[in-house]
């Protein structure tokens, strides 16, 4: 068995989970529907077929999921990455920072924001001066909302305005930031992530 | 919004005002938010986990958050007989009562309840044992799993609209 990995990465690795997931092959008719299985599309990650032993939880999930981080209008794409990457890096979710801090690359084009963020770590998240006021202001107030009980201030928010957030676009930072809240406690406590090379 | 929304509600937002034109820009979000909600507590299926304890859990999930609306929005809906599961000084055992009161099942829920909700990065492979131990299914796991989940979302999403309408 690989050792999971512990540092951040923007490398997606493989995960392993923890519980046994479903099987297909004996999945009931509602587990299926939520898995949203057809004959042509059998593929299910790992992660699906164990979040389906709960598949009214799950058929809610799909559509709250790509709302939130892909509807029209408000916050950037890139952006909701960001609040998600905040989440995840406070939570300390390996998985879930890979997936998007890769997207947040890849939409922006720019590695450099994510390497000031592994590098400064959960504590530092949104207080590094060599990143834009608006980077700043997102990071730091999706960190604070992540905290137990959230620490998030009405300064955070002032600074998100200053930064010239609209306040749609900060409803969507919260619902993306309030989502890894609840997607890092899937992902960080079911499953572990492992090298994808190192599995075969 | 014609159904009761427990996450506006609780945060606050109040009908006509500018918060809830916003809030109305994202209504399929909020409307799927109730829909999860009554699918982590009333689910249909509740397996191994009651909509007794579901609910009394969420309670103490948004206490060890101090989300004090929401936390009384469950408890007022709560049966008397899972209120102490949302006491914050019980921990699946009954002080006094001797063995009697021990309930191993319910303190290996507990304590995975309170681990996650404050501190998800703490988690290891050996707090799914745990609960495997206590006798707890595979399916169980991941339906206490996705009830903690969702809560621990709802409780940012109610704490980040109080935030937002303090400014907007």
């Amino acid at each position: 068995m690989s050792d999971a990995i512990r540092h951040f990465t923007t490398t997606v690795p493989f995960w392993r989970p923890y519980v046994t997931p479903i099987d297909l092959e004996t999945a009931s008719p509602e587990q299926l529907e939520a898995l949203k299985v057809t004959p042509s599309n059998t593929k299910v990650s790992e992660y699906v077929l164990v979040l389906a032993h709960d598949p009214e939880s799950l058929s809610h999930r799909t559509p709250l999921f790509n709302g939130i981080m892909y509807n029209r209008g408000g916050l950037s794409r890139a952006e909701r990455e960001l609040g998600a990457v905040g989440a995840s890096v406070v939570n300390r979710c390996i998985y879930c920072t890979a997936v998007h801090a890769s997207r947040y690359n890849q939409l922006t084009k720019d590695d450099s924001v994510i390497d000031k963020v592994f590098a400064d770590g959960p504590e530092g998240v949104g207080e590094d001066a060599a990143l834009d006021a608006r980077q700043r202001a997102i990071l730091k107030f999706s960190a604070q909302l992540s905290q137990c009980p959230s620490a998030a201030t009405k300064a955070d928010l002032e600074a998100l305005v200053e930064a010239g957030i609209a306040a749609e676009e900060i409803l969507d930072l919260i619902l993306s930031t309030a989502l890894f809240g609840w997607a890092n406690r899937l992902m960080h406590t079911l499953g572990e992530p492992v090298a994808q090379e190192a599995t075969g | 919004m014609t159904t009761e929304n427990t996450t506006l509600l609780t945060a606050g937002v109040r009908p006509g005002s500018r918060l809830a034109a916003i809030v109305e820009g994202r209504a399929d979000i909020m409307a799927l938010t109730q829909a999860t909600q009554e699918a982590v507590l009333k689910p249909r299926e509740a397996g191994g986990i009651t909509a007794a304890e579901r609910i009394a859990l969420a309670c103490r999930m948004a206490r060890l958050n101090g989300e004090v609306s929401l936390a009384a929005h469950y408890e007022k809906r709560m049966p008397p007989a899972s209120r102490r599961i949302a006491d914050l000084s019980f921990a699946g055992h009954d002080e006094g009562h001797g063995d009697s009161g021990d309930d191993p099942r319910l303190a290996a829920i507990i304590r995975h309840v309170d681990l996650v909700t404050q501190s998800p990065k703490d988690a290891t492979r050996d707090d799914i044992a745990t609960l495997r131990e206590a006798g707890l299914a595979e399916a169980d796991i991941v339906r206490l799993a996705e009830l903690v989940a969702f809560i621990n979302y709802q409780i940012r999403v109610a704490a980040g609209l109080r935030l937002l309408g303090e400014i907007a």
